[in-house]
């Protein structure tokens, strides 16, 4: 016991020597957790469109205001010909066209109809199924300003509706889970991959070796300084979320913490299987860092949920540890659920940690080739 | 000119001597690529809708049968506590609860406004929205139909309608595949150009073997271009086998001129890989080098508009992004692959990268020391 303190203690002073590291290391969960809560949406905002009005008439204008003035829409620069929308929208420089009809109001006037198109840039199709939405809903609140509003009041049967878990509909809720969910697991990862390959590469490892560690002291050894500076930075992300965007735990935070130790201790275990796999540093980087980033973000349901996803990504996610820990956060820190919610998914993070540590300890070579 | 020529030699060598990384560097965008890219789509694909039917009148189940036949809702339970299908929304089994209360026929036959009430699980607010949104229409159409048999079609005056239609352009069909697989693509070039090279530098830094580089007649200039080249190159193979991979796989259109992306591509290369030795100097070990790295790298890309639209962003981020090369790749990739942008109509993006390569290798080269 008290050789492993010793050695918990000389893998400390190795990481607070190199002060940017630390720096970075607790700079990195704060920048993504600001940047998602004030930079990033995916809410449509100030897209730009351009009109090319046929008409020119009052309810032309009267309806492309109507459009400018929501807050989704700004306006761009005014079209004069069809042959303008491709260089337009192939500039990028706008996101719809929307065109009226030669003479507007004289045909809703006479025949009761009128067609308003609109053309948006498919190659962006979450951006361009947004706006044309959006721009379709303001013409029908268009339209039944147009009818005399009398319609509503008409409606006999008045849907009501409640937002569960997230009445004022914040984005908070999901990325607040989810930088905690790829952050740990990446930052783990990384941290862990590279102590053991460092000793190999530099051959002091050897030194290890001959000493009367057992290898499971040595892989704990290593774990737990990487431990608490991981569970330090879980509680940073809490407390910005609890103080600056306001989303409180809502179960119990206990029961939160405990399962972010074990996902923690999970993406360590892997780290750890992942030096034990690799011989230098750069392997280790490169399969952690290359390998593990971009199929984290997109298949841990962080940026994109995978009930959206195709049916065959259930599987294909059901082996990536970050999906359940999204779960179970989600549940106890948003839902309030408690244990009993949960315990499937505790229960395979906990199988994912003891594989990779029992991987990683039947790698482990006791000698140098 | 020979020097770099060697020097160039020297590094490939020296990359795939590590069988691993060899075969990684090649076999890791393929797989991603082919994994990654039919991930992504947006629409929600059916939503489990959870009914409480208190009434249970020839209305109620008329409104029932009416979401049962949407292609949208999937009604996986029916039951009447409500208890029950709260505990069905927390245990996440469905999404939507929709509430028909007691006298809910009566009511209507009588002529008077009743009220259903919809629960949804709102965590992710835009399948919350997008799903209301759905439920409104058809209970919206209910209306309607009940409106339609009561007034008959006699008083059925005209009123004035504007009638709106929509195209995609690009991308008539909006697939996804096609959105998702021009951005994977940069990112995978960028991450592996940029994490082989900064690495490279720094480990020759803390092994000590760029001492024997230093007291060589080698130029700074021929060093750094000789540390960019090799990765240089091996960006463009993973570009062109990407792009072979969207044609044959996910049959990804390409309207625009391949040369005209590949010039992008190499000045964006250069760009990253410059930025990547430039933070090598500053830094000792791989390790500093890898945080930093990743520091940079998930803000670049979280920042550059693959995932999320950048209009959104406020006005201040808008102006930092100007400094995030990955920005005009993004859009580059897409508007050259997708919608056969020309050279002018990308002048801004080329032009923002050419200064891009040109900053940050002059820095690389000012900033590297022959001396230790």
């Amino acid at each position: 016991m008290k050789r492993l303190l010793v050695f918990v203690k000389k893998e400390f002073l190795h990481i607070f020597r190199d002060f940017r590291t630390m720096v970075i290391l607790f700079l990195i969960p704060g920048a993504l957790i600001l940047l998602f809560g004030f930079v990033v949406s995916t809410d449509l905002k100030n897209a730009t469109v351009s009109f090319l009005d046929l008409s020119n008439d009052e309810m032309t204008q009267k309806l492309s205001d109507k459009i400018c003035s929501s807050g989704f829409f700004k306006r761009g620069e005014n079209l004069k010909s069809f042959q303008d929308i491709d260089p337009a929208l192939r500039g990028n420089k706008i996101k719809a066209v929307i065109i009226f009809e030669k003479d507007f109001s004289a045909k809703l006037i006479s025949e009761g109809k009128a067609t308003v198109n609109i053309i948006t840039d498919g190659s962006e199709p979450n951006m361009a199924t947004m706006a044309t939405n959006y721009i379709s809903a303001i013409v029908a609140d268009f339209n039944s300003e147009l009818a005399g509003g009398g319609k509503a009041a008409a409606l006999r049967v008045q849907p009501e509706v409640r937002m569960f878990y997230n009445p004022s509909l914040k984005s908070q809720h999901m990325f607040v889970p989810g930088v905690i969910t790829l952050i740990m697991i990446l930052i783990c990862a990384l941290m862990t991959s590279i102590t053991i390959t460092r000793e190999k590469e530099f051959g002091t490892m050897e030194a290890l070796l001959v000493s009367p560690l057992k290898p499971i002291q040595i892989i704990l050894g290593k774990i737990v300084p990487y431990f608490i500076l991981s569970l330090v930075d879980v509680i940073i992300i809490l407390l910005l979320s609890r103080y600056v965007f306001d989303l409180p735990v809502k179960g119990s935070v206990v029961l939160l913490l405990a399962e972010a130790m074990l996902y923690i201790l999970m993406s360590l275990s892997l780290g750890i299987l992942i030096s034990t796999v690799s011989k230098t540093m750069q392997q280790a980087i490169f399969i952690s860092l290359v390998g593990m980033m971009l199929p984290t973000v997109l298949l841990s349901g962080f940026i994109y949920p995978i009930e959206n996803m195709p049916k065959a990504y259930d599987w294909v996610s059901a082996i990536m540890p970050p999906r359940y820990f999204i779960i179970i956060i989600k549940n106890v820190m948003i839902k309030g659920t408690g244990f009993l919610y949960v315990w499937k998914e505790t229960l395979i993070l906990t199988l994912f940690t003891l594989g990779a540590i029992g991987l990683s300890m039947r790698k482990f070579n006791i000698r140098l080739q | 000119m020979r020097t770099i020529l060697y020097l160039i030699r020297k590094e490939f060598i020296q990359i795939f001597r590590d069988k691993f990384l060899g075969r990684a560097i090649f076999a890791i965008p393929i797989v991603q690529m082919l994994i990654l890219v039919p991930a992504v789509t947006f629409e929600i694909k059916e939503v489990n809708l959870c009914v409480v039917d208190k009434d249970l009148s020839t209305e109620s189940r008329e409104l029932v049968s009416k979401l049962v036949g949407s292609t949208f809702f999937k009604v996986r339970h029916a039951t009447f506590s409500e208890r029950e299908a709260n505990d069905l929304l927390h245990r996440n089994k469905c999404d939507l609860i929709l509430q028909i209360p007691a006298g809910f026929g009566k009511d209507i036959g009588k002529g008077t406004p009743t009220k259903l009430m919809a629960s949804a699980n709102a965590i992710n607010a835009m399948n919350a929205q997008l799903s209301w949104a759905y439920l409104n229409g058809v209970i919206i159409d209910y209306n309607m139909n009940l409106l339609a048999r009561e007034i008959g079609s006699r008083t059925f005056t005209a009123i004035p309608q504007i009638e709106v239609t929509n195209r995609y352009w690009y991308n008539e069909m909006l697939n996804y595949n096609f959105y998702m697989q021009p951005g994977i693509l940069g990112i995978l070039v960028l991450a592996i150009g940029f994490i082989l090279a900064g690495l490279n530098l720094v480990k020759e830094k803390e092994i000590g073997t760029i001492e024997q580089m230093n007291v060589t007649p080698v130029k700074k200039y021929q060093f750094i271009l000789s540390k960019i080249i090799p990765f240089l190159i091996i960006g463009l193979i993973d570009l062109a086998l990407g792009i072979i991979i969207g044609k044959l796989v996910f049959n990804v259109p390409f309207v625009g001129s391949m040369g005209l992306l590949f010039l992008c591509s190499t000045v964006f290369l250069i760009a990253v890989l410059g930025l990547a030795l430039l933070i090598s100097t500053f830094s000792g070990t791989q390790q500093q080098f890898m945080f930093t790295g990743f520091f940079f790298m998930i803000i670049f890309i979280l920042m550059s508009g693959i995932f999320t639209p950048l209009e959104s962003m406020p006005d201040w981020a808008q102006k930092i992004d100007l400094l995030n090369p990955v920005v005009y790749i993004m859009r580059i990739n897409r508007m050259v692959m997708l919608k056969g942008s020309t050279l002018y109509d990308i002048r801004t993006e080329f032009l923002a990268l050419v200064l891009f390569a040109i900053a940050t290798t002059t820095l690389a080269v000012n900033r590297y020391r022959k001396t230790a």
